[in-house]
């Protein structure tokens, strides 16, 4: 690891300034991926802006079916919510899934998604959900804020500091993880909301997490797990690596949209 | 760490000194300082700063869990998580679990089942163990055991042994009291 210099910062409003005033700076919440790519060499910031001891990103709170998630919630912490698994248990399934026990511990919902990693879970959650993405500066609809891999809507030391969304009448996620990351080698959320059917792949795209409108139209004539079964997604949008070939993958957007519908049920 | 590194980089990569942090932690129950890089690991502080050395380095790149301790009362990967960010926290080593000289029931039941051979990943499994039978009350089966060791890799059990000292030393931990309330 290269050297670097750490700063705590106990509100928003210190940690915008001392990132702001960092431009080789980076924030760090639970570190889970940033401290590896660290260690690996592979990010190399001048300083960190420890965020995981402001007091006022942490905590989930669910009014009716209204859910609010701070941004340094901890993976566990989403999983293991009575509230929320009242009204939105896919997204209590999908944190559980992440990493191991350990890594959700640390890990949060913010720093999983400002990082958009392309086979990370949360985006997908984030965007099916129809989410709105609470920053120091203002609201982001989840629609304008993944812009490719790694790559979001976020300006220069702009920070999460929330989640909100309303709880859909279903949802559901089903995910191929690779075995030993437990990253997403196709990863599907799909939720029945006021405003429609969405659903968000994560795992598969070549730039990061997308939606896919034919099967959201056929989930919103009819809520079923053989409405997505035929729809085939273009392996040309797809990626290929050593785990998976982008033929592969399409193969698994479709079988795990189908799970992920009937885990809604 | 404190290494002064040789290789050439682009200025623009990390600072060019290292800054010094003193971190102060409560490590099983007692308040240790010790001053080292912002960039050190809490692994390597609790080992070559602390001294404790049954927290172990096995894979350094947050995937084997022989590092796992407790740090505020969850289960963590000190590999992962640099001093600086765990200064001030309450953190719980392999070294602090027996009381009295006693070994804690997982500890024993590691011994009892034959949980371990190298016993290299032996500290991790049994933190992991601590905290996963804290945390399921005693609800424990042996699928929710297999999965939720999921972050811990041994190299030389295949895990049977180690499923079965965790069952049992969560039948040890529970068993009296819910024969109590029985």
């Amino acid at each position: 690891m290269y050297a670097t210099s750490y700063h705590r910062a106990s509100s928003v409003g210190e940690a915008v300034n001392l990132r702001a005033s960092h431009d080789e700076g980076r924030y760090v919440s639970g570190g889970m991926t940033l401290i590896a790519t660290m260690k690996q060499r592979l990010a190399a910031p001048s300083d960190l802006i420890d965020l995981r001891h402001i007091a006022d990103l942490r905590g989930i709170s669910v009014e009716g079916r209204s859910v609010r998630i701070g941004a340094a919630t901890p993976h566990a912490d989403v999983a293991g919510s009575a509230a929320l698994r009242t009204v939105c248990p896919a997204l209590c399934h999908l944190a559980g899934l992440i990493g191991d026990p350990h890594v959700r511990n640390m890990g949060t919902i913010g720093g999983s998604v400002a990082n958009n990693d392309p086979a990370a879970d949360y985006p997908s959650a984030v965007l099916a959900l129809n989410a709105t993405v609470v920053t120091d500066r203002r609201e982001i609809a989840a629609d304008d804020f993944f812009l490719g891999m790694f790559d979001t809507a976020l300006e220069e030391a702009e920070m999460i500091t929330a989640f909100r969304f309303e709880a859909p009448e279903k949802a559901g996620y089903a995910k191929f993880p690779n075995p030993a990351s437990r990253y997403a080698i196709t990863g599907v959320f799909v939720a029945k909301t006021a405003g429609g059917a969405r659903v968000a792949v994560t795992g598969a795209g070549s730039s990061g997490v997308f939606r896919v409108p034919e099967m959201e139209a056929a989930l919103l004539s009819s809520w079923a797990p053989e409405s997505v079964a035929n729809v085939s997604v273009d392996p040309a949008q797809l990626m290929s690596d050593l785990h998976a070939t982008a033929e592969y993958r399409a193969n698994l957007v479709r079988v795990m949209a189908k799970r992920a519908v009937q885990a809604s049920l | 760490m404190g290494t002064v590194f040789e290789e050439t980089r682009a200025p623009s990569m990390g600072q060019e000194e290292d800054n010094m942090a003193k971190v102060t932690l409560t490590v099983n129950g007692r308040t240790m300082s010790g001053e080292c890089d912002d960039r050190t690991l809490l692994v390597h502080f609790i080992r070559e700063k602390l001294g404790l050395t049954g927290t172990h380095v096995g894979c350094d790149t947050t995937q084997c869990g022989a590092c796992v301790v407790h740090m505020d009362g969850r289960s963590v990967k000190s590999c992962s998580i640099l001093a600086v960010q765990a200064s001030g926290s309450t953190v719980t080593t392999i070294e602090g679990i027996a009381a009295q000289g006693e070994l804690h029931p997982v500890q024993a039941a590691f011994n009892q089942h034959h949980g371990l051979q190298c016993g290299f990943c032996t500290p991790g499994m049994v933190m992991t163990a601590v905290d996963m039978i804290g945390r399921h009350g005693g609800a424990l089966d042996e699928a929710t055991v297999r999965h939720e060791l999921e972050g811990n890799i041994c190299r030389c059990t295949g895990y049977h042994n180690i499923v079965k000292a965790v069952l049992a030393a969560n039948e040890e931990m529970h068993g009296a009291a819910r024969q109590a309330a029985e």
